[in-house]
Protein backbone atom coordinates (compact mmCIF):
# COMPACT_ATOMS: atom_id res chain seq x y z
CA UNK A 1 0.00 0.00 0.00
CA UNK A 2 2.59 2.28 1.20
CA UNK A 3 4.48 1.85 -2.39
CA UNK A 4 1.28 2.52 -4.28
CA UNK A 5 0.47 5.42 -2.43
CA UNK A 6 3.80 7.38 -2.81
CA UNK A 7 3.27 6.64 -6.38
CA UNK A 8 -0.28 7.92 -6.54
CA UNK A 9 1.48 11.10 -4.93
CA UNK A 10 4.12 11.31 -7.33
CA UNK A 11 1.70 10.98 -10.47
CA UNK A 12 -0.97 13.00 -9.38
CA UNK A 13 -0.78 14.97 -6.27
CA UNK A 14 2.91 16.40 -7.94
CA UNK A 15 1.40 17.95 -10.66
CA UNK A 16 -1.73 19.14 -9.38
CA UNK A 17 -0.55 20.81 -6.23
CA UNK A 18 2.17 22.28 -8.88
CA UNK A 19 -0.70 23.80 -10.45
CA UNK A 20 -2.72 25.10 -7.81
CA UNK A 21 0.42 26.90 -7.00
CA UNK A 22 0.71 28.15 -10.24
CA UNK A 23 -2.13 29.83 -9.49
CA UNK A 24 -2.34 31.04 -6.34
CA UNK A 25 1.64 32.58 -6.74
CA UNK A 26 -0.49 34.12 -9.89
CA UNK A 27 -3.57 35.22 -7.86
CA UNK A 28 -1.08 36.59 -5.25
CA UNK A 29 1.10 38.39 -7.95
CA UNK A 30 -1.77 39.98 -9.84
CA UNK A 31 -2.99 41.65 -6.46
CA UNK A 32 0.51 42.91 -5.31
CA UNK A 33 2.06 44.52 -8.67
CA UNK A 34 -1.91 45.93 -9.29
CA UNK A 35 -2.05 44.30 -13.02
CA UNK A 36 -4.67 45.54 -15.31
CA UNK A 37 -7.43 43.79 -15.41
CA UNK A 38 -7.73 44.00 -19.23
CA UNK A 39 -4.03 42.53 -20.08
CA UNK A 40 -3.68 40.04 -17.25
CA UNK A 41 -6.70 39.11 -15.07
CA UNK A 42 -6.19 36.68 -11.84
CA UNK A 43 -7.76 33.25 -11.85
CA UNK A 44 -10.41 34.51 -9.37
CA UNK A 45 -12.12 36.61 -12.20
CA UNK A 46 -11.42 34.06 -15.07
CA UNK A 47 -13.34 31.55 -13.03
CA UNK A 48 -15.73 34.57 -11.85
CA UNK A 49 -16.39 35.61 -15.36
CA UNK A 50 -16.29 32.14 -16.98
CA UNK A 51 -19.14 31.17 -14.52
CA UNK A 52 -21.07 34.34 -15.49
CA UNK A 53 -21.28 33.10 -18.87
CA UNK A 54 -21.67 29.61 -18.53
CA UNK A 55 -24.60 28.67 -20.91
CA UNK A 56 -23.49 30.66 -23.67
CA UNK A 57 -20.32 29.25 -23.47
CA UNK A 58 -21.38 25.78 -23.19
CA UNK A 59 -23.34 26.12 -26.81
CA UNK A 60 -20.07 27.53 -28.24
CA UNK A 61 -18.10 24.68 -26.74
CA UNK A 62 -20.67 22.29 -28.32
CA UNK A 63 -19.73 24.04 -32.23
CA UNK A 64 -16.17 23.73 -31.17
CA UNK A 65 -16.69 20.29 -30.41
CA UNK A 66 -18.51 19.60 -33.07
CA UNK A 67 -16.39 21.17 -35.90
CA UNK A 68 -13.28 18.79 -34.97
CA UNK A 69 -14.80 15.26 -34.13
CA UNK A 70 -16.05 16.16 -37.43
CA UNK A 71 -13.27 17.06 -38.98
CA UNK A 72 -11.60 14.00 -36.98
CA UNK A 73 -14.26 11.45 -38.63
CA UNK A 74 -13.83 12.88 -42.19
CA UNK A 75 -9.76 12.23 -41.26
CA UNK A 76 -10.24 9.08 -40.46
CA UNK A 77 -12.38 8.47 -42.75
CA UNK A 78 -10.33 9.20 -45.36
CA UNK A 79 -6.62 8.86 -44.00
CA UNK A 80 -7.13 4.97 -43.41
CA UNK A 81 -8.17 4.47 -47.05
CA UNK A 82 -5.55 6.33 -48.42
CA UNK A 83 -2.69 4.40 -46.27
CA UNK A 84 -4.02 0.97 -47.90
CA UNK A 85 -3.85 2.44 -51.15
CA UNK A 86 -0.05 3.79 -50.44
CA UNK A 87 0.95 0.45 -49.38
CA UNK A 88 -1.01 -1.92 -51.53
CA UNK A 89 -0.09 0.12 -55.06
CA UNK A 90 3.52 0.75 -55.58
CA UNK A 91 2.00 3.41 -58.48
CA UNK A 92 -0.72 5.07 -56.42
CA UNK A 93 2.30 5.45 -53.75
CA UNK A 94 4.52 7.56 -56.38
CA UNK A 95 1.99 9.29 -57.51
CA UNK A 96 -0.12 10.55 -54.36
CA UNK A 97 2.64 9.84 -51.80
CA UNK A 98 4.34 13.77 -53.26
CA UNK A 99 0.90 15.20 -53.62
CA UNK A 100 -0.13 14.74 -49.74
CA UNK A 101 3.53 15.85 -48.88
CA UNK A 102 2.48 18.81 -50.74
CA UNK A 103 -0.93 19.68 -48.83
CA UNK A 104 1.03 19.43 -45.64
CA UNK A 105 3.73 22.15 -47.01
CA UNK A 106 0.66 24.76 -47.23
CA UNK A 107 0.21 26.61 -44.11
CA UNK A 108 -3.18 25.88 -43.15
CA UNK A 109 -3.56 29.03 -41.71
CA UNK A 110 -2.91 30.74 -45.08
CA UNK A 111 -5.51 28.52 -46.67
CA UNK A 112 -8.46 28.60 -44.46
CA UNK A 113 -9.31 32.28 -45.44
CA UNK A 114 -9.72 30.98 -49.16
CA UNK A 115 -12.06 28.05 -47.90
CA UNK A 116 -14.09 30.37 -46.37
CA UNK A 117 -14.77 31.85 -49.31
CA UNK A 118 -15.17 28.43 -50.80
CA UNK A 119 -17.71 27.15 -47.85
CA UNK A 120 -18.97 30.23 -46.23
CA UNK A 121 -18.93 31.22 -42.72
CA UNK A 122 -20.43 28.22 -41.22
CA UNK A 123 -19.31 25.39 -39.89
CA UNK A 124 -18.28 23.34 -42.99
CA UNK A 125 -14.99 25.19 -43.73
CA UNK A 126 -14.00 25.10 -39.64
CA UNK A 127 -14.24 20.94 -40.27
CA UNK A 128 -12.49 21.04 -43.46
CA UNK A 129 -9.89 23.16 -41.86
CA UNK A 130 -9.67 20.62 -39.02
CA UNK A 131 -9.65 17.92 -41.79
CA UNK A 132 -6.94 19.10 -43.61
CA UNK A 133 -4.79 19.36 -40.50
CA UNK A 134 -5.73 15.93 -39.14
CA UNK A 135 -5.57 13.48 -41.97
CA UNK A 136 -1.66 13.69 -42.57
CA UNK A 137 -0.56 12.43 -39.31
CA UNK A 138 -3.45 9.73 -39.60
CA UNK A 139 -2.33 8.72 -43.48
CA UNK A 140 1.69 8.67 -42.28
CA UNK A 141 1.44 6.57 -39.07
CA UNK A 142 -1.35 4.23 -40.78
CA UNK A 143 0.61 3.93 -43.83
CA UNK A 144 3.54 3.07 -41.30
CA UNK A 145 1.84 0.75 -39.62
CA UNK A 146 0.59 -1.33 -42.51
CA UNK A 147 4.23 -1.43 -44.16
CA UNK A 148 5.61 -2.52 -41.05
CA UNK A 149 4.17 -6.09 -40.89
CA UNK A 150 7.01 -8.47 -40.75
CA UNK A 151 7.91 -9.89 -44.29
CA UNK A 152 8.18 -13.65 -42.13
CA UNK A 153 4.12 -13.32 -41.60
CA UNK A 154 3.70 -12.17 -45.32
CA UNK A 155 5.06 -15.03 -46.46
CA UNK A 156 3.63 -16.97 -44.01
CA UNK A 157 0.06 -16.08 -45.73
CA UNK A 158 1.50 -16.55 -48.81
CA UNK A 159 2.37 -20.20 -48.36
CA UNK A 160 -0.76 -20.90 -47.02
CA UNK A 161 -2.32 -19.14 -50.04
CA UNK A 162 -4.60 -17.21 -47.86
CA UNK A 163 -6.42 -14.07 -49.82
CA UNK A 164 -5.36 -10.86 -49.10
CA UNK A 165 -8.11 -9.29 -47.99
CA UNK A 166 -8.09 -11.78 -44.81
CA UNK A 167 -4.33 -11.26 -44.62
CA UNK A 168 -5.15 -7.82 -43.99
CA UNK A 169 -8.05 -8.60 -41.72
CA UNK A 170 -6.48 -10.65 -39.57
CA UNK A 171 -2.33 -9.37 -39.38
CA UNK A 172 -2.18 -6.27 -41.59
CA UNK A 173 -4.37 -4.17 -40.30
CA UNK A 174 -4.22 -5.24 -36.24
CA UNK A 175 -0.39 -5.47 -36.73
CA UNK A 176 -1.05 -1.24 -37.84
CA UNK A 177 -3.10 -0.63 -34.78
CA UNK A 178 -0.85 0.87 -32.47
CA UNK A 179 0.44 3.07 -35.63
CA UNK A 180 -2.81 4.14 -36.15
CA UNK A 181 -3.69 5.13 -32.86
CA UNK A 182 -0.16 7.27 -32.30
CA UNK A 183 -1.81 8.66 -35.49
CA UNK A 184 -4.93 9.57 -34.28
CA UNK A 185 -3.94 10.89 -30.92
CA UNK A 186 -1.64 13.47 -32.65
CA UNK A 187 -4.79 14.42 -35.23
CA UNK A 188 -7.02 14.74 -32.25
CA UNK A 189 -4.98 17.83 -31.44
CA UNK A 190 -4.25 19.04 -34.40
CA UNK A 191 -8.03 18.78 -35.40
CA UNK A 192 -8.80 20.90 -32.75
CA UNK A 193 -6.98 23.69 -33.54
CA UNK A 194 -7.60 23.83 -36.94
CA UNK A 195 -11.26 24.25 -35.98
CA UNK A 196 -10.20 27.05 -33.77
CA UNK A 197 -7.76 28.65 -36.42
CA UNK A 198 -11.24 27.97 -39.18
CA UNK A 199 -13.21 30.54 -36.25
CA UNK A 200 -10.67 32.76 -36.05
CA UNK A 201 -10.44 33.57 -39.72
CA UNK A 202 -14.27 33.87 -39.54
CA UNK A 203 -17.16 33.10 -37.74
CA UNK A 204 -19.87 34.06 -35.11
CA UNK A 205 -20.01 30.57 -32.85
CA UNK A 206 -17.30 28.74 -31.35
CA UNK A 207 -14.78 29.07 -28.86
CA UNK A 208 -12.23 30.60 -31.28
CA UNK A 209 -14.98 33.09 -32.00
CA UNK A 210 -15.48 34.10 -28.27
CA UNK A 211 -11.54 34.41 -27.87
CA UNK A 212 -11.19 37.01 -30.85
CA UNK A 213 -14.44 38.87 -29.80
CA UNK A 214 -13.50 38.88 -25.70
CA UNK A 215 -10.18 40.37 -26.50
CA UNK A 216 -11.52 42.99 -28.91
CA UNK A 217 -13.83 44.28 -26.08
CA UNK A 218 -11.17 44.27 -23.55
CA UNK A 219 -12.79 41.54 -21.55
CA UNK A 220 -9.80 39.37 -21.38
CA UNK A 221 -11.48 37.30 -18.21
CA UNK A 222 -13.39 35.46 -21.04
CA UNK A 223 -10.90 34.83 -23.23
CA UNK A 224 -9.20 33.20 -20.75
CA UNK A 225 -12.08 30.98 -20.08
CA UNK A 226 -12.69 29.97 -23.32
CA UNK A 227 -8.79 29.23 -23.55
CA UNK A 228 -9.14 27.31 -20.34
CA UNK A 229 -12.29 25.46 -22.08
CA UNK A 230 -10.16 24.64 -25.26
CA UNK A 231 -7.61 23.14 -23.48
CA UNK A 232 -9.63 20.74 -21.19
CA UNK A 233 -11.46 19.85 -24.33
CA UNK A 234 -7.90 18.71 -25.59
CA UNK A 235 -7.27 16.74 -23.00
CA UNK A 236 -10.55 14.89 -22.86
CA UNK A 237 -10.32 14.51 -26.66
CA UNK A 238 -6.63 13.17 -26.45
CA UNK A 239 -7.71 10.87 -23.11
CA UNK A 240 -10.84 9.37 -24.78
CA UNK A 241 -8.55 8.54 -27.59
CA UNK A 242 -5.81 7.13 -25.36
CA UNK A 243 -8.43 4.87 -23.77
CA UNK A 244 -9.95 3.45 -27.09
CA UNK A 245 -6.30 2.63 -27.59
CA UNK A 246 -6.06 0.40 -24.95
CA UNK A 247 -9.60 -1.02 -25.45
CA UNK A 248 -8.76 -2.23 -28.78
CA UNK A 249 -5.12 -3.03 -28.46
CA UNK A 250 -4.99 -4.10 -25.02
CA UNK A 251 -1.52 -5.90 -25.90
CA UNK A 252 -0.05 -2.86 -26.83
CA UNK A 253 -0.22 -1.00 -23.65
CA UNK A 254 1.02 -4.08 -21.58
CA UNK A 255 3.92 -4.09 -23.66
CA UNK A 256 4.65 -0.18 -23.25
CA UNK A 257 4.22 -1.31 -19.46
CA UNK A 258 7.01 -3.98 -19.53
CA UNK B 1 10.84 -35.73 -51.24
CA UNK B 2 12.32 -32.51 -52.53
CA UNK B 3 14.50 -32.26 -55.83
CA UNK B 4 16.41 -29.43 -57.10
CA UNK B 5 17.73 -29.27 -60.74
CA UNK B 6 20.30 -27.33 -61.81
CA UNK B 7 18.22 -24.04 -59.67
CA UNK B 8 19.78 -20.82 -60.38
CA UNK B 9 18.16 -17.79 -58.62
CA UNK B 10 19.42 -14.08 -59.37
CA UNK B 11 16.79 -11.21 -58.49
CA UNK B 12 17.05 -7.47 -58.77
CA UNK B 13 17.07 -5.31 -55.27
CA UNK B 14 15.35 -2.64 -55.00
CA UNK B 15 18.13 -0.13 -55.86
CA UNK B 16 18.28 -2.14 -59.01
CA UNK B 17 21.19 -4.33 -58.16
CA UNK B 18 21.23 -7.68 -59.90
CA UNK B 19 22.42 -10.27 -57.25
CA UNK B 20 23.17 -14.01 -58.23
CA UNK B 21 22.13 -15.57 -55.00
CA UNK B 22 22.46 -19.14 -56.05
CA UNK B 23 23.82 -21.17 -58.48
CA UNK B 24 23.54 -24.61 -60.28
CA UNK B 25 21.96 -26.18 -57.09
CA UNK B 26 21.31 -29.66 -57.63
CA UNK B 27 19.92 -31.56 -54.56
CA UNK B 28 17.63 -34.47 -53.82
CA UNK B 29 16.00 -34.29 -50.43
CA UNK B 30 14.74 -38.01 -48.95
CA UNK B 31 11.45 -38.27 -47.05
CA UNK B 32 11.71 -37.78 -43.77
CA UNK B 33 15.13 -36.73 -44.08
CA UNK B 34 16.95 -33.80 -41.82
CA UNK B 35 18.86 -32.06 -44.38
CA UNK B 36 20.93 -28.84 -42.78
CA UNK B 37 21.94 -26.36 -44.63
CA UNK B 38 25.42 -24.60 -43.56
CA UNK B 39 27.13 -21.42 -45.10
CA UNK B 40 28.56 -18.05 -44.35
CA UNK B 41 25.68 -15.37 -44.55
CA UNK B 42 25.02 -14.20 -47.80
CA UNK B 43 25.07 -17.64 -49.30
CA UNK B 44 21.72 -17.68 -50.48
CA UNK B 45 20.35 -19.98 -47.72
CA UNK B 46 17.16 -18.08 -47.30
CA UNK B 47 16.64 -17.90 -50.80
CA UNK B 48 16.91 -21.51 -51.35
CA UNK B 49 14.07 -21.66 -48.77
CA UNK B 50 11.85 -19.44 -50.37
CA UNK B 51 12.65 -21.28 -53.85
CA UNK B 52 12.03 -24.81 -51.92
CA UNK B 53 8.47 -22.76 -50.44
CA UNK B 54 7.32 -21.75 -53.87
CA UNK B 55 7.57 -18.19 -52.81
CA UNK B 56 10.04 -17.27 -55.40
CA UNK B 57 10.13 -18.53 -58.62
CA UNK B 58 14.04 -20.29 -59.99
CA UNK B 59 15.67 -17.95 -62.62
CA UNK B 60 16.69 -21.15 -63.94
CA UNK B 61 16.34 -24.94 -62.94
CA UNK B 62 13.36 -26.83 -61.85
CA UNK B 63 12.04 -27.75 -58.41
CA UNK B 64 10.21 -30.48 -57.44
CA UNK B 65 8.55 -31.05 -54.36
CA UNK B 66 6.44 -35.10 -53.66
CA UNK B 67 7.57 -35.52 -57.85
CA UNK B 68 5.36 -32.04 -58.55
CA UNK B 69 6.96 -28.86 -60.15
CA UNK B 70 7.33 -26.15 -57.58
CA UNK B 71 5.07 -23.48 -59.45
CA UNK B 72 4.08 -21.50 -56.39
CA UNK B 73 3.07 -21.22 -52.68
CA UNK B 74 1.80 -24.89 -51.39
CA UNK B 75 0.23 -25.09 -48.06
CA UNK B 76 2.08 -28.67 -47.23
CA UNK B 77 4.96 -26.84 -45.44
CA UNK B 78 5.75 -25.64 -41.85
CA UNK B 79 7.62 -22.32 -41.44
CA UNK B 80 10.18 -21.34 -38.30
CA UNK B 81 12.05 -18.18 -38.74
CA UNK B 82 14.46 -16.60 -36.82
CA UNK B 83 11.86 -15.00 -34.90
CA UNK B 84 9.00 -16.10 -33.86
CA UNK B 85 6.71 -13.52 -35.43
CA UNK B 86 3.71 -14.38 -33.61
CA UNK B 87 0.51 -11.57 -33.35
CA UNK B 88 0.76 -10.38 -30.08
CA UNK B 89 -2.91 -9.64 -29.29
CA UNK B 90 -3.03 -13.95 -29.55
CA UNK B 91 -3.07 -16.02 -27.09
CA UNK B 92 -0.13 -19.10 -27.43
CA UNK B 93 -3.41 -21.35 -28.04
CA UNK B 94 -4.35 -19.23 -30.98
CA UNK B 95 -1.27 -18.29 -32.32
CA UNK B 96 -1.06 -21.97 -33.01
CA UNK B 97 -4.55 -22.03 -34.72
CA UNK B 98 -3.75 -19.15 -36.52
CA UNK B 99 -2.23 -21.83 -39.32
CA UNK B 100 -5.48 -23.69 -39.28
CA UNK B 101 -7.47 -20.28 -39.17
CA UNK B 102 -5.39 -18.98 -42.67
CA UNK B 103 -5.59 -21.92 -43.96
CA UNK B 104 -9.47 -21.72 -43.76
CA UNK B 105 -9.75 -25.46 -42.07
CA UNK B 106 -12.08 -26.02 -39.63
CA UNK B 107 -10.92 -24.73 -35.63
CA UNK B 108 -12.95 -27.30 -34.25
CA UNK B 109 -11.09 -30.64 -35.81
CA UNK B 110 -7.74 -29.27 -34.58
CA UNK B 111 -8.11 -28.23 -31.01
CA UNK B 112 -7.30 -30.97 -29.30
CA UNK B 113 -3.88 -31.19 -31.99
CA UNK B 114 -3.09 -27.55 -30.45
CA UNK B 115 -3.06 -29.31 -27.02
CA UNK B 116 -1.39 -32.00 -27.21
CA UNK B 117 1.43 -30.40 -29.88
CA UNK B 118 1.38 -27.43 -26.69
CA UNK B 119 2.24 -30.25 -24.14
CA UNK B 120 4.37 -31.66 -26.67
CA UNK B 121 6.92 -28.83 -26.63
CA UNK B 122 6.50 -28.62 -22.84
CA UNK B 123 3.96 -25.47 -23.03
CA UNK B 124 0.95 -27.45 -21.62
CA UNK B 125 -0.95 -24.38 -19.48
CA UNK B 126 0.23 -21.43 -21.22
CA UNK B 127 -2.94 -21.91 -23.85
CA UNK B 128 -4.01 -18.94 -22.37
CA UNK B 129 -0.89 -16.74 -22.04
CA UNK B 130 -0.07 -13.92 -24.33
CA UNK B 131 3.48 -14.11 -26.58
CA UNK B 132 5.17 -10.83 -24.26
CA UNK B 133 4.82 -13.59 -20.99
CA UNK B 134 6.97 -15.60 -22.48
CA UNK B 135 10.39 -16.04 -22.56
CA UNK B 136 12.24 -16.33 -26.45
CA UNK B 137 12.63 -19.69 -26.24
CA UNK B 138 9.42 -20.46 -25.03
CA UNK B 139 7.62 -18.18 -28.07
CA UNK B 140 9.71 -20.22 -30.46
CA UNK B 141 8.64 -23.42 -29.23
CA UNK B 142 5.25 -21.37 -29.58
CA UNK B 143 6.19 -20.62 -33.19
CA UNK B 144 7.20 -24.73 -33.79
CA UNK B 145 3.53 -25.84 -32.62
CA UNK B 146 2.25 -23.47 -34.95
CA UNK B 147 4.86 -24.60 -38.00
CA UNK B 148 2.86 -28.40 -36.82
CA UNK B 149 -0.43 -27.97 -36.56
CA UNK B 150 -1.86 -28.55 -39.59
CA UNK B 151 0.74 -31.50 -40.24
CA UNK B 152 2.79 -30.43 -43.03
CA UNK B 153 4.76 -32.94 -44.57
CA UNK B 154 7.50 -30.46 -45.07
CA UNK B 155 9.26 -28.13 -42.83
CA UNK B 156 11.37 -24.91 -43.59
CA UNK B 157 13.08 -23.38 -40.90
CA UNK B 158 15.58 -20.46 -41.17
CA UNK B 159 18.19 -20.15 -38.47
CA UNK B 160 15.30 -20.76 -36.25
CA UNK B 161 17.52 -20.75 -33.08
CA UNK B 162 19.55 -17.99 -34.34
CA UNK B 163 18.35 -15.20 -32.26
CA UNK B 164 18.33 -17.44 -28.59
CA UNK B 165 21.24 -17.02 -26.16
CA UNK B 166 23.54 -19.95 -26.40
CA UNK B 167 22.37 -22.20 -23.55
CA UNK B 168 18.88 -22.09 -25.17
CA UNK B 169 19.73 -22.84 -28.42
CA UNK B 170 21.20 -26.16 -27.57
CA UNK B 171 18.40 -27.18 -25.52
CA UNK B 172 15.94 -26.17 -28.31
CA UNK B 173 18.32 -28.18 -30.50
CA UNK B 174 17.31 -31.08 -29.21
CA UNK B 175 14.11 -30.49 -28.38
CA UNK B 176 13.45 -29.93 -31.98
CA UNK B 177 15.32 -33.94 -32.31
CA UNK B 178 12.71 -35.11 -30.11
CA UNK B 179 9.81 -34.05 -31.77
CA UNK B 180 10.87 -34.81 -34.77
CA UNK B 181 11.80 -38.39 -33.69
CA UNK B 182 8.67 -38.70 -32.56
CA UNK B 183 6.72 -37.34 -35.53
CA UNK B 184 8.76 -37.87 -38.70
CA UNK B 185 9.32 -35.16 -41.21
CA UNK B 186 11.14 -33.38 -43.89
CA UNK B 187 12.79 -30.87 -42.17
CA UNK B 188 14.91 -28.33 -44.73
CA UNK B 189 17.21 -26.09 -42.06
CA UNK B 190 19.27 -23.20 -42.54
CA UNK B 191 22.00 -22.58 -39.90
CA UNK B 192 25.27 -20.75 -40.11
CA UNK B 193 26.31 -22.96 -36.79
CA UNK B 194 28.35 -26.12 -38.06
CA UNK B 195 27.80 -27.51 -34.41
CA UNK B 196 24.28 -27.14 -34.73
CA UNK B 197 24.17 -28.63 -38.30
CA UNK B 198 26.12 -31.63 -37.57
CA UNK B 199 24.47 -32.29 -34.25
CA UNK B 200 21.08 -31.96 -36.47
CA UNK B 201 21.21 -34.00 -39.75
CA UNK B 202 21.03 -36.70 -41.52
CA UNK B 203 23.33 -35.04 -44.26
CA UNK B 204 24.66 -31.34 -44.17
CA UNK B 205 24.74 -29.42 -47.40
CA UNK B 206 27.48 -27.27 -47.29
CA UNK B 207 27.40 -23.65 -49.28
CA UNK B 208 30.23 -21.13 -50.47
CA UNK B 209 29.56 -17.59 -50.57
CA UNK B 210 27.57 -15.52 -53.32
CA UNK B 211 26.57 -16.93 -55.49
CA UNK B 212 25.73 -19.84 -52.79
CA UNK B 213 26.83 -22.87 -54.52
CA UNK B 214 27.22 -26.44 -53.08
CA UNK B 215 30.68 -27.40 -51.77
CA UNK B 216 30.09 -30.69 -50.53
CA UNK B 217 27.16 -32.56 -49.18
CA UNK B 218 28.20 -34.56 -45.98
CA UNK B 219 26.36 -37.60 -44.45
CA UNK B 220 26.36 -37.53 -40.94
CA UNK B 221 27.25 -41.17 -39.34
CA UNK B 222 26.20 -40.65 -35.80
CA UNK B 223 24.03 -42.59 -34.02
CA UNK B 224 20.27 -40.73 -33.07
CA UNK B 225 19.18 -39.96 -29.97
CA UNK B 226 21.87 -37.37 -30.29
CA UNK B 227 23.13 -35.60 -27.57
CA UNK B 228 25.44 -32.60 -27.02
CA UNK B 229 27.72 -35.27 -25.35
CA UNK B 230 28.74 -36.12 -29.21
CA UNK B 231 30.89 -32.55 -29.81
CA UNK B 232 33.64 -34.28 -28.65
CA UNK B 233 32.95 -37.69 -30.11
CA UNK B 234 36.31 -37.69 -32.63
CA UNK B 235 33.44 -38.18 -35.71
CA UNK B 236 32.13 -35.00 -34.80
CA UNK B 237 35.05 -33.14 -34.62
CA UNK B 238 36.39 -34.43 -38.32
CA UNK B 239 32.73 -33.86 -39.91
CA UNK B 240 33.24 -29.50 -38.36
CA UNK B 241 37.02 -29.77 -39.39
CA UNK B 242 35.84 -30.86 -43.32
CA UNK B 243 32.59 -28.55 -43.45
CA UNK B 244 34.88 -25.03 -41.83
CA UNK B 245 37.92 -26.24 -44.53
CA UNK B 246 35.11 -26.17 -47.16
CA UNK B 247 33.57 -22.98 -46.14
CA UNK B 248 36.77 -21.19 -45.22
CA UNK B 249 39.18 -22.57 -47.88
CA UNK B 250 38.06 -20.99 -51.09
CA UNK B 251 37.96 -17.38 -49.17
CA UNK B 252 41.52 -17.68 -48.71
CA UNK B 253 42.40 -18.21 -51.84
CA UNK B 254 40.94 -15.45 -53.25
CA UNK B 255 42.15 -13.31 -50.32
CA UNK B 256 46.18 -14.79 -51.70
CA UNK B 257 44.86 -14.15 -54.88
CA UNK B 258 44.02 -10.37 -54.25
CA UNK B 259 46.88 -9.58 -51.85
CA UNK B 260 49.38 -10.85 -55.30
Amino acid sequence: MPRSLSRFARDYLLPTGTLVAVLVLWEVAYRVFKIPRFIVPAPSAIIAETWEWRFRLVEHTWVTLYETLAGFGLSIAVGVPLAVLIVYSPVLRNALYPLIVVTQSVPKVAIAPVLLLVLGHGEASKLVVAFLVAFFPIVVDTATGLAATPEELLDLSRSYRTSQLKTFVKVRFPMALPFFFSGLKVAITLALIGAVVGEFVGSDKGLGYIILSATSYWKADLAFGAIFLLSLMAIILFALVALVERIVCPWYAAEQQQ
Amino acid sequence: MIRLEKVDKTYRTRRGDLVHAVADITLDVRENEFVTLVGPSGCGKSTLLKLVAGLVPASQGTIRVRDEVVRGPFPDVGFLFQHPVLLPWRTVFDNVMFSIEMLGLESRSYRARARELLSLTGLAGFDTKYPRELSGGMQQRVAICRALIHDPGLLLMDEPFGALDAMTREEMSLELLRIWEDRRKTIFFVTHSIPEAILLADRVVVMTPRPGRIARVLEIDLPRPRSVELEFDERFKAYSHAIRSDIFAPRTDREYATLA
